[in-house]
């Protein structure tokens, strides 16, 4: 009985040390199914669809959507749920930006064939899949944060975009009164991301990078952000809560900041590009109202917008390696995103594709963009590698107090100083640093 | 006799054979997976490369390096989850149980539609979580719920209130939908117990003149106390545990996160399994404490029935 | 005194009419939402303005939502029947032989049925996997037995205590087989109790959520809580309130249906469960 449950477990242990031997083959075969995850539903699925099946006619092979979930948090878990059991469920994944470096031991290399590709598109994209001398996923649609405006609002009292976050903190508290006044007791200056959640990390990195207080994370995993700047930043980020921006702005994510600008209640609002479409959709209440500029900086600082956007991966464990690397060569081709740019307003990871006349005629924000997709500026997910999601809970609930008003910004990043050391040593960065 | 004995015995047999597919299928279920949870939280296992990892003993719980303490006993953000939890427990569970007696106590002695009130209290029971925390969410909405909506038109509050993003708030909304709820679960436990209390006592105290309130904690209440102890550990035990409300409604933000949450985000979100593992350990043995306590006292319960 | 009386009975339908608001007004609000569309979701009054199904159909059309409900109809009726099955031969071990370790074994049990389901997680993953049924139905009629199992058995264990001792004996005097018994004289026994019981395992199997989270995933293998959970709007950032509410009302007026026909048995079911423990 005993020596039978040992061999059971012997098996089970084996079994799970070396897992389903993925095949390699060298050239694309024909009638294979690739299952790619991408998007979950609308425009972004839809698109996706009709291009991977258009790659399925073109090959002989056919694809198979799978379906994730649309909170990017769940589809993370998921990801990470499958790649660690090495399961070859799915070949082709669209990661986040800074899911590159977390999940890079499970992706395969994708230097050989697609290269040169991502050489052409935006660096910072590039640096950004490059780890350990690997690539790990190639760039499909780049996102950063911008500030949106009501163009109307800003004329009628006679304002201009703001450039810095004070100009901003006055106009927005000079519009906001003056509207209330006029009987909207319902609007707002600022809206932003601020629930507790990576958005609020996007948000902290364009505050602190913009004073000039670093990205809470240097180039040897140091915590660099218990600095005046960023001090100054984080502490005119807490003085809005209640003032220009409402306390529900504490449990704001992109598409709650949305609602409360496109009903027409706030002056300015931080967000990415595709809340552009929407605002200027048929039936939306500011539709004609609406400019976009980059988000303003601090005293002594540049604008910073937050790099964001997706990218897709071929996982290790896949099955159909070589047909998924040609999948998503034909996914990520400058044709393609240009018809999904022009379809989806999807940003193109191609700088030379912000000269399409084309694309531009169809998003003539694009043009405006550009700066801001040139300066964007990274999460410190490279730094953090497979620790990214724990320094960036850290770094928002860090902020998320501070908002609160629960916290100074100086006890805050104490704390966050604690959390990250604490970190460190899960993770034996010292000990990485020694043996380096 | 001796017949019976031999019934007993071939009974006996048959029992374990009889109880075997059921524990095979507990052991799958339950205790393999939580002997690899213990086991991993003595190592620094990740997602990342799940196969290769250290045995550290209890440094995930607790450890000293350098000057600084580590480990999950040490970690403001567990200490805090376990704060968390501890006042969601106490508070919705000590809400859900006044609050039970007392709907216990108007749908028992108000005879008319008692049926309907009874069905009334099994819909928020049978709603699932998921779908009542998304509800919930929806109507707690700062700018569009009607929540404030309503507080506003009632002149309760001047501007919204951001029921799920402000502070402490956050929690008082929590316990509030958790109270919605499980309460009718309490208030039926109650309402059980109360229809088993023989109605001569209450006779005689009407005929004494005896207030009912006085009748309610001289008489009422300790009888249904057997009841009561039982409906709290039980519903202790669950709060303890929370997960799925907090998980939609708040996510993992600090001023809700319990340890159940804590524990999911260290094991998924964060791929530190190792550390995770030790979070979860740490709740079961909270729980596995409280669930001894739980039986001791229903054994004196269980021996009267013969158990 | 007759006016003091109404007066208390005033006051006493009046605290009933607020505890059945209470009680019934989110699941009215989902309604009232459900029927709104586009920027009339946005509108808090209390009436749906111009009622409209287009986010049941949505709810219908864009999504396998049909398929999900399928999916929990055949998981819910799985995980029923195999826990009743196993579970009706170990009451009757329970709850009428003595044998050792009986006492230790019921409450192990009754301890399993508090285990946080987050410290079972990991572990239970490996076994869906190892048994191939990742993505698969079977993964979450095999996994919910650690929540149905425990209080199955300890409800129809304290069931079967309380039938009387001839029942058996005569039966035994015949010469029937323990397995006969069982079949043969208290399944019917216990019709009502398996009809309880059945029905909160359905109701538990029907809500459960992070189980059908982590062992599935392409949306035609959800149940509804996750198709919910996840549904999604056009573009990544949208919520669909209204679909949600939709979706919501749509799942959850059976189990009021259920609740509703059943609720005496329901009520009996939960209370035995445990006052009588």
């Amino acid at each position: 009985m005993l020596a039978r449950l040992r061999l059971a477990c012997a098996a089970l242990v084996l079994l799970f040390v070396t897992g389903p031997v993925p095949a390699q083959q060298l050239a694309p075969r024909e009638g294979v199914t690739v299952s790619i995850a991408c998007g979950a539903l609308g425009i972004e699925l839809e698109l996706c669809r009709e291009a991977a099946q258009e790659w399925a006619r073109k090959t002989g092979n056919s694809v198979e959507i799978v379906n994730t979930p649309n909170s990017s948090s769940d589809r993370f878990s998921l990801y990470l749920q499958l790649l660690s059991s090495r399961s070859a469920e799915i070949d082709v994944l669209q990661i986040d930006v800074v899911w590159a470096a977390m999940l890079a031991p499970h992706l395969a290399d994708l230097e050989g064939p697609l290269g040169e590709r991502v050489d052409r598109m935006f660096p910072a994209l590039a640096r950004n899949d490059r780890i350990g001398g690997r690539l790990v996923a190639v760039p499909w649609y780049i996102d950063a944060g911008v500030l949106y405006y009501r163009q109307d609002l800003l004329d009628k009292y006679g304002f201009a975009p703001p450039e810095t976050w004070g100009q901003l903190t006055r106009t927005a508290a000079a519009i906001q009164q003056a509207e209330r006044v006029a009987g909207n007791q319902r609007m707002w200056g600022y809206v932003f991301q601020a629930k507790a959640y990576e958005g609020l990390t996007c948000n902290a990195l364009e505050w602190v990078s913009s004073y000039g207080g670093g990205t809470f994370l240097d180039g040897s995993r140091n915590f660099t952000a218990d600095n005046p700047a960023a001090r100054a930043a984080l502490a005119q980020a807490g003085s809005w809560v209640g003032s220009i921006a409402p306390r529900g702005v504490l449990n704001y994510d992109e598409e709650a900041a949305r609602g409360v600008f496109q009903t027409g209640n706030a002056v300015f609002m931080r967000n990415w590009p595709y809340a552009w479409a929407l605002a200027q959709g048929e039936g939306s209440p500011i539709r004609g109202k609406v400019g976009v500029v980059a988000l303003p900086h601090g005293p002594g600082g540049e604008s910073a917008a937050a790099l964001g956007g997706w990218h897709l991966a071929v996982s290790r464990y896949s099955r159909n390696r070589a047909e998924a690397i040609d999948l998503v060569a034909h996914l990520i081709r400058a044709e393609e995103q240009k018809r999904r740019a022009i379809k989806g307003a999807y940003n193109p990871t191609y700088p030379a594709l912000y000269e399409d006349p084309e694309i531009i005629a169809a998003n003539p924000f694009f043009a405006t963009l550009y700066p801001a997709f040139e300066n964007a500026v990274a999460r410190p997910a490279r730094q953090a590698g497979p620790r990214y999601n724990q320094v960036s809970d850290a770094i928002w609930r860090a902020t998320h107090g501070i908002l609160r008003g629960d916290d100074t910004p100086a006890s805050a990043m104490d704390r966050l100083d604690d959390e990250i050391a604490r970190i460190a040593y899960r993770a034996r960065w010292k000990e990485d640093a020694r043996s380096e | 006799m001796s017949k019976i004995s031999a019934i007993e015995k071939a009974r006996a047999r048959s029992a374990w054979l009889f109880v075997l597919p059921m524990l095979v299928v507990l052991a799958l279920v339950a205790a393999w997976p939580l002997a690899r949870t213990i086991w991993f939280s003595l190592t620094n296992a990740t997602l990342v490369d799940p196969t290769t990892y250290d045995f550290i003993g209890f440094d995930n719980f607790l450890a000293y390096d350098e000057g600084r303490w580590y480990g999950i006993l040490t970690d403001p953000q567990w200490l805090n989850a376990l704060g968390n939890t501890l006042i969601f427990a106490v508070a919705s569970v000590s809400l859900e149980l006044v609050l039970g007696v007392i709907i216990a106590l108007i749908v028992n002695a108000a005879l008319p539609g008692r049926g309907l009130m009874r069905a009334a209290m099994l819909v928020p029971w049978a709603i699932p979580t998921v779908v009542s925390a998304k509800i919930w969410q929806w109507m707690l909405n700062d700018q569009f719920g009607v929540v404030n909506a309503m507080l506003e038109g009632a002149g309760l509050i001047d501007g919204p209130v951001a029921w799920l993003g402000g502070s402490s708030l956050a929690m008082v909304s929590i316990v509030m939908v958790d109270v919605w709820k499980t309460t009718p679960f309490v208030a039926l436990l109650v309402l059980a117990a109360l229809q088993t209390l023989p109605k001569e006592i209450y006779e005689a105290a009407r005929v004494d003149g005896i207030h009912p309130v006085k009748v309610f904690f001289r008489v009422t209440l300790p009888l249904i106390k057997p009841a009561l102890v039982v409906a709290v550990i039980f519903r202790l035990l669950d709060a303890m545990r929370m997960f799925d409300l907090v998980y939609v409604m708040t996510g993992s933000s600090e001023e809700t996160m319990t340890l159940s949450v804590f524990a999911r985000q260290a094991l998924v979100s964060f791929q530190d399994v190792g550390y995770g593992s030790a979070a979860s350990t740490g709740l079961f043995a909270i729980i596995a404490l409280l669930t001894v306590i739980y039986i001791m006292t229903l054994r004196p319960l269980g021996r009267d029935s013969g158990a | 005194m007759r006016g003091r009386a109404l007066l208390k009975n005033g006051a006493m339908a009046l605290l009933w009419l607020v505890v059945a608001a209470f009680l019934l007004f989110p699941f009215y609000y989902a309604v009232v939402s459900s029927l709104r569309e586009g920027s009339a979701l946005f509108d808090a009054s209390l009436w749906p303005s111009d009622p409209t199904f287009a986010n049941y159909r949505a709810v219908m059309t864009d999504q396998p939502f049909a398929t999900n409900i399928l999916n929990s109809l055949l998981v819910a009726f799985s995980v029923v029947v195999l826990s009743l099955g196993l579970a009706v031969f170990a009451s009757y071990a329970f709850g009428r032989a003595k044998f050792k370790g009986r006492r230790l074994l019921l409450y192990t049990i009754l301890g399993v049925s508090m285990f946080p389901q987050v410290a079972v997680l990991s572990g239970l993953f490996e076994i869906v996997r190892l048994f191939g049924l990742y993505n698969s139905l079977l993964s979450l009629v095999f996994s919910y037995m650690i929540f149905t199992l425990p209080f199955t058995v300890w409800v129809l264990t304290s069931f079967m205590r309380d039938l009387p001792v001839e029942i058996e004996e005569a039966a035994i005097m015949d010469g029937a087989s323990s397995w006969t018994i069982v079949i043969r004289v208290f399944l019917p026994l216990l019709a009502p109790a398996l009809v309880t019981t059945g029905l909160l395992a359905f109701i538990a199997a029907w809500n459960e959520f992070l189980f059908a989270l982590s062992f599935t995933l392409t949306n035609e293998q959800r149940t509804v809580p996750v198709a919910i959970a996840l549904l999604t709007g056009a573009s990544q950032y949208e919520l669909p309130w209204g679909n949600i509410m939709a979706a919501s009302v749509i799942v959850t007026l059976p189990l009021i249906a259920l609740v509703l026909v059943f609720q005496r048995k329901l009520v009996a079911g939960l209370t035995a469960g445990a006052v009588k423990g």
